[in-house]
């Protein structure tokens, strides 16, 4: 099995079980031993889960992903250690992020949800070909990809999380807006696009939102 | 040694290493109690090590060994080592055993020793702390070097900010201090590595290589140099260096040097490394007298120049250094080779020894509940002092399905082993842990248990307790003891889930596919036929030869004519090579063990089934554009030149100068690569033409001249001869045009002098350019036709540079010669023998067995988006038709394990096997035991 295995459904199924940290080791780059350089694929998936994260309002830095080669066991050492220390100092997760175990459980819900779709979308669109760790940093860091996440990620991760609400009882466009800190005009937006997909519908004389076809 | 090739006695003498070998476990407890601290020779004595020891992280065996600093060697005092060790693996009652073996080949591997620097006065070696050695300062850079990969500098101890590398310490020099005249061919790139991973670990560091020419030729070294030069704060500076003296106060070393503008200069460094060169090995000579071998005038092994590995002594072969100064790849490829050449001479007697393993029928378990047994190992005190064994065992008990669970002091040892398979008996246990090491180390050998015991060895889990746990917590006795419940627990979730898996078995057709029929193609091809299996040998060209029919003679003086006309002759003579002229390949489909390639030839269309394929299409020169080539009949190729010296020419051998441009259409932005062979193609005209007539004015216009090895001799001896060498940078080429001299029709050539700092002029009857070796104009084709990849430059690219580099990863197809990438005629045919030998260890087997661990797609999942197709670097899912439509299928042949495609697959339809998301996501789950969720976590697979 090569780093490239780990799978996104991994590492958010770990947070979802309250873990505080979650660390990749791959083989060193551009080391492969065999043809297939899946430790890119594996750091792709980190940069891009590390945004998700952030979005949903954990701290990136709960995942962690290094290279190294079996013979650097010191390194191992070093880097594992340096990472239970920023976890320490990270604190019990959602917890030391000022999120509400609620939310935390909501908003992982809604990545787990996308989790067919996030894959698709990180081997097809959000992925870098790039050679040095510094070229994968500044890719994620650029104003491209903010575009690209936003455009693929973060406006249906609002939706995924309306409609996980939306399943326990009808809410407005203000409580929808409360609990997710988003706009009210963002709500709008991501309610009426549901509307037309016939996912939601509103409720006139509740002046709430509900799911089509739960009375 | 007695005998002869084929039928050899030989007496060996082993040393004792005081271990009983099948009794340690390399757990090396006796290591950290043993008393005696002396200077580690493998870490170059700079940091300690102790009287028992294993040799170094990567040793094979991986046990200890007492060398003779051991106190009860010594003085009969200590055994510490036999109190400690539980294993009773210490044996001092060993003692120096004579065996008697009989073989039929010798392969001679004994590698190369470095240059000693204290032989020479101008480096200050030996004379001040902070001169150290370029094998020094990789031991300190390695994370299990002395200080675990920090760089510190000897007389402080501080890591060195500003650091010097001066190159050809011992290497190309011909003076009374021991230095060796040949180039030591690997010092230029391994500075540059060494620069790379400075900069690596401290950013901040200046580093500053002193060099003469930088000899980057081999294949992707160019890139890799200008990856070093383009680092902030690396100079790379051309000039003869000595050093002065130190800075008695802070120790700093001072290094004079002399610069074009500026003259001479004195400047202070932290530390200067000496890239020393390659040595024989010690004792070489002792070597050669026992076993009647002829050494060359360097001290190395002399050796055949039309096969670098044969010796004078039939029988015996030289593998690596010993033939010479030779990097990694080189390396391989010659263990290979020397491989292949020992099989040819011994093919009569192959199989003899080989014993068949027969294991007892693998009982269905598939349909029965988890049963599942856990062993513990104590592994001596290197787990059990650390991890409450006894407590982990009862815990396991209460693990779901965990229906038996013991303790064993080495599960590994051969009687814990037996009593693994005893209890799967006894207990009728059909999942099996060992909480223990790294499946690394053992995973191998407890699949072998369950394989004895008749279950299916994918039932098998490992526990790491020891790298993960025992070792790193030494000092968390108690956090130590949870985690090692908590990996077992994870262990046991997967292991609930474990599926029996089937290896499959493939025939292997015997016969070899060489394409190509050149000096790399008919080596092979000979090679394959020798060992008794049918080889096609398909050459696009009407006749064989190659390349190598331009070429008359080499440096080292072969007749290559001569030469090829043998191999021809033997090709075409040989009943197992099938020769095919005029061929084109058509199309070529299948996978290892089993090909199938038609083609069109002079001898008509034919489908020809095979079970490796080898390209050997060779390469093309370059058609310069540059220097009025093509325009002005007087400029022509390196190789124009050679025939038309061959052809005794007189124009040529009459003429008044003659002048050679190196580079042409390489080392530039369109071919960012070396062609390796032409300055050693240059040398050699113009000691010919030295020869001819010793008044004519030979010029050479270079870059860098890189005849490394032996080849510098040659280099040295055309200046020595009178040849002018005359250095240019690539921004101020040289200029051509036809112009007149004193009546005499001549091209000038106008270049700067860095020297005196002006325009020199060069008057020449004839120019002739090294062309680029470039890629073959069929590569494309082959590329598509056999599945196989191309490096940036457009040659074939090999499976891994240094540890596979004459196999493609396309499995079953292997590559040799100037295909793969420029190369002098030896080491083309130490390569094609390279390639032979691999071929065969394919071809000597009856079935070649794929792995159980790969990946499989449910059909019922399978959407059909391809995303798995394009993420499979082996080509090995392709769409194939069902009953419920177009869906992926994976070819279980091609597939190698790596799982890439379960990462991206929207539906998870694909699954790699023993890896599952139910096996994989249960380990997740299992990470957190249900109480203690609040608690600060990590999950470790």
């Amino acid at each position: 099995m090569c780093s490239g295995r780990v799978d996104i459904a991994h590492l958010f199924r770990a947070f979802s079980n309250r873990m505080d940290g979650v660390f990749i080791g791959g083989c060193r780059l551009k080391e492969c031993n065999y043809v297939t350089h899946g430790n890119y694929h594996a750091l792709n998936l980190v940069q891009l889960s590390r945004r998700i994260m952030e979005h949903i309002g954990l701290n990136p830095d709960r995942l962690s992903i290094e290279f190294m080669s079996s013979g650097e066991g010191n390194l191992f050492a070093r880097v594992v250690d340096e990472f239970v220390e920023t976890i320490r100092s990270a604190g019990p997760i959602g917890v030391s992020e000022g999120i509400n175990q609620e939310t935390l459980s909501l908003n992982l819900k809604a990545v787990t949800k996308l989790i067919p779709y996030l894959r698709l979308v990180e081997s097809e669109r959000l992925r870098g070909h790039f050679e040095t760790l510094d070229q994968f940093k500044a890719f994620y860091a650029s104003e491209e990809f903010e575009r690209l996440f936003k455009d693929l990620v973060a406006d249906r991760l609002a939706i995924g999380q309306i409609i996980t609400l939306l399943q326990e009882k009808p809410l407005s466009t203000g409580d929808l807006s409360e609990i997710l800190g988003l706009s009210p005009s963002d709500i709008s937006k991501h309610l009426n696009n549901t509307a037309k997909q016939g996912l939601v519908k509103y409720q006139e004389d509740e002046k709430r939102f509900a799911l089509a076809g739960v009375e | 040694m007695e005998g002869k090739a084929g039928n050899f006695k030989v007496k060996l003498r082993k040393k004792p290493r005081y271990i009983r070998e099948d009794k340690c476990t390399g757990c090396t407890v006796c290591t950290e109690y043993c008393p005696v601290q002396y200077p580690d020779e493998f870490n170059q004595d700079i940091s300690n090590n102790k009287a028992i020891h294993i040799y170094y992280s990567q040793a094979i065996p991986l046990i200890t060994y007492i060398d003779e600093n051991c106190l009860y060697l010594k003085e009969e005092k200590c055994r510490i080592c036999e109190a400690v060790c539980q294993n009773e693996a210490i044996d001092f009652n060993q003692s120096e055993e004579i065996m008697d073996i009989n073989v039929g080949a010798v392969i001679l591997a004994p590698g190369y020793e470095e240059f000693d620097p204290r032989l020479r006065e101008d480096f200050g070696a030996g004379r001040y702390e902070n001169v150290i050695t370029s094998m020094d300062y990789e031991r300190l850079t390695d994370s299990t070097g002395p200080y675990e990969g920090h760089v510190l500098r000897p007389s402080d101890l501080k890591p060195p900010q500003k650091i010097a590398w001066i190159q050809c310490v011992g290497s190309r020099q011909v003076n009374p201090e021991g230095g060796n005249s040949y180039c030591s061919s690997v010092c230029c790139t391994y500075t540059q590595k060494q620069v790379i991973i400075t900069k690596e670990h401290n950013p901040e560091a200046e580093c500053t290589v002193f060099h003469n020419d930088i000899r980057s030729y081999g294949k992707d070294f160019e890139r890799f140099y200008q990856r070093a030069e383009e680092l902030p704060d690396v100079r790379f500076f051309r000039s003869y260096v000595s050093v002065t003296g130190q800075d008695p106060v802070t120790k700093n070393i001072i290094v004079k040097y002399t610069t074009f503008d500026e003259g001479v200069k004195e400047e202070e460094f932290d530390l200067v490394v000496l890239s020393v060169g390659l040595n024989p090995p010690p004792n070489s000579e002792g070597l050669a007298q026992k076993f009647g071998l002829e050494l060359n005038e360097h001290g190395f092994c002399k050796t055949n120049p039309a096969n670098p590995v044969e010796t004078n002594r039939p029988g015996f072969y030289v593998s690596g250094a010993l033939q010479g100064p030779l990097d990694i790849p080189e390396s391989v490829v010659t263990a290979s080779s020397a491989g292949s050449q020992c099989g040819e001479l011994l093919n009569y007697r192959r199989g003899d020894l080989s014993v068949e393993r027969v294991y007892p029928p693998e009982k269905d378990v598939s349909a029965e509940e988890p049963r599942i047994g856990v062993f513990v190992c104590h592994c001596g005190a290197n787990i059990g002092r650390i991890v409450d064994v006894p407590s982990t065992v009862d815990y396991a008990l209460t693990l779901p399905d965990v229906v038996y669970a013991q303790e064993q002091l080495f599960s590994c040892a051969t009687n814990c082993a037996e009593e693994i398979t005893d209890m799967i008996k006894e207990k009728e246990l059909n999942r099996v842990i060992v909480a223990a090491c790294s499946p690394r180390t053992l995973e191998m050998l407890f699949r072998d248990t369950l394989r004895e015991a008749g279950l299916n060895q994918y039932y098998y889990e490992m526990a790491n307790i020891r790298e993960h746990c025992s070792w790193v917590h030494p000092k968390q006795k108690e956090e130590a003891d949870q985690k090692a419940k908590d990996i077992l627990r994870m262990a046991v979730a997967r292991a609930r889930h474990l599926e029996p898996l089937e290896e499959i078995d493939l025939p292997v057709d015997k016969r070899a596919l060489v394409v190509g029929g050149g000096v790399a193609g008919m080596t092979c091809a000979l090679s394959i036929a020798e060992h008794g299996h049918h080889v096609y040998l398909v050459e696009r060209d009407n006749e064989l030869g190659g390349t190598a029919r331009k070429v008359h003679e080499t440096l080292e003086g072969l007749d290559v004519q001569a030469f090829l006309k043998d191999l021809i002759e033997r090709a075409y003579r040989h009943p197992l090579v099938h020769v095919y002229t005029g061929a084109e390949i058509t199309a070529s489909a299948g996978y290892i063990g089993n090909f199938t390639t038609t083609i069109q030839s002079q001898r008509g269309p034919a489908e020809i089934k095979h079970g490796a394929t080898v390209i050997a299409t060779g390469a093309d020169v370059y058609t310069p554009t540059e220097y009025l080539y093509g325009e002005d009949e007087r400029v022509m190729t390196h190789l124009e030149l050679e025939e038309k010296i061959a052809a005794g020419d007189e124009a040529i051998t009459g003429a008044e100068s003659v002048a050679m441009i190196q580079c042409v259409g390489c080392r530039n932005e369109d071919r960012n690569y070396c062609s390796r062979i032409c300055c050693n193609e240059s040398v050699k005209n113009a000691l010919k033409l030295k020869e001819n007539n010793p008044d004519m004015d030979v010029y050479i216009l270079f870059r860098d001249m890189r005849t490394y090895g032996y080849n510098e001799d040659y280099y040295r001896e055309a200046a020595g001869k009178g040849v002018t060498f005359i250095r240019y940078e690539p921004e101020q080429e040289p200029q051509v045009e036809p112009g007149k001299e004193e009546g005499r029709e001549v091209l000038k050539i106008t270049l700067p002098d860095y020297v005196l700092q002006k325009n020199m002029e060069i008057n020449a009857d004839f120019i002739a350019l090294a062309a680029a070796v470039v890629p073959s104009a069929g590569t494309r084709e082959v590329e598509n036709q056999f599945k196989v990849g191309l490096n940036p430059d457009g040659f074939f690219k090999e499976a891994h540079v240094k540890l596979r580099p004459v196999e493609f990863a396309a499995e079953g197809v292997y590559l040799c010669g100037l295909a793969h990438y420029p190369k002098l005629i030896s080491e083309t045919v130490s390569q094609a023998y390279g390639a032979a030998g691999r071929v065969l260890t394919l071809l000597a087997n009856d079935i070649v067995t794929a792995s159980g661990a790969i990946c499989e797609v449910n059909e019922n999942k399978c959407v059909s988006c391809g995303a798995c197709i394009d993420a499979c670097a082996y080509g090995a899912i392709e769409f194939q038709e069902t009953e419920a439509g177009v869906m992926a299928a994976v070819n279980p042949v091609l597939c190698k394990g790596d799982g890439l495609c379960n990462a991206v697959c929207p539906t998870g339809a694909i699954q790699l096997k023993h890896f599952t998301d139910e096996e994989l996501l249960s380990q997740i789950d299992a990470a957190v035991p249900e109480k203690a969720a609040a608690e600060s976590k990590g999950i470790a697979i």
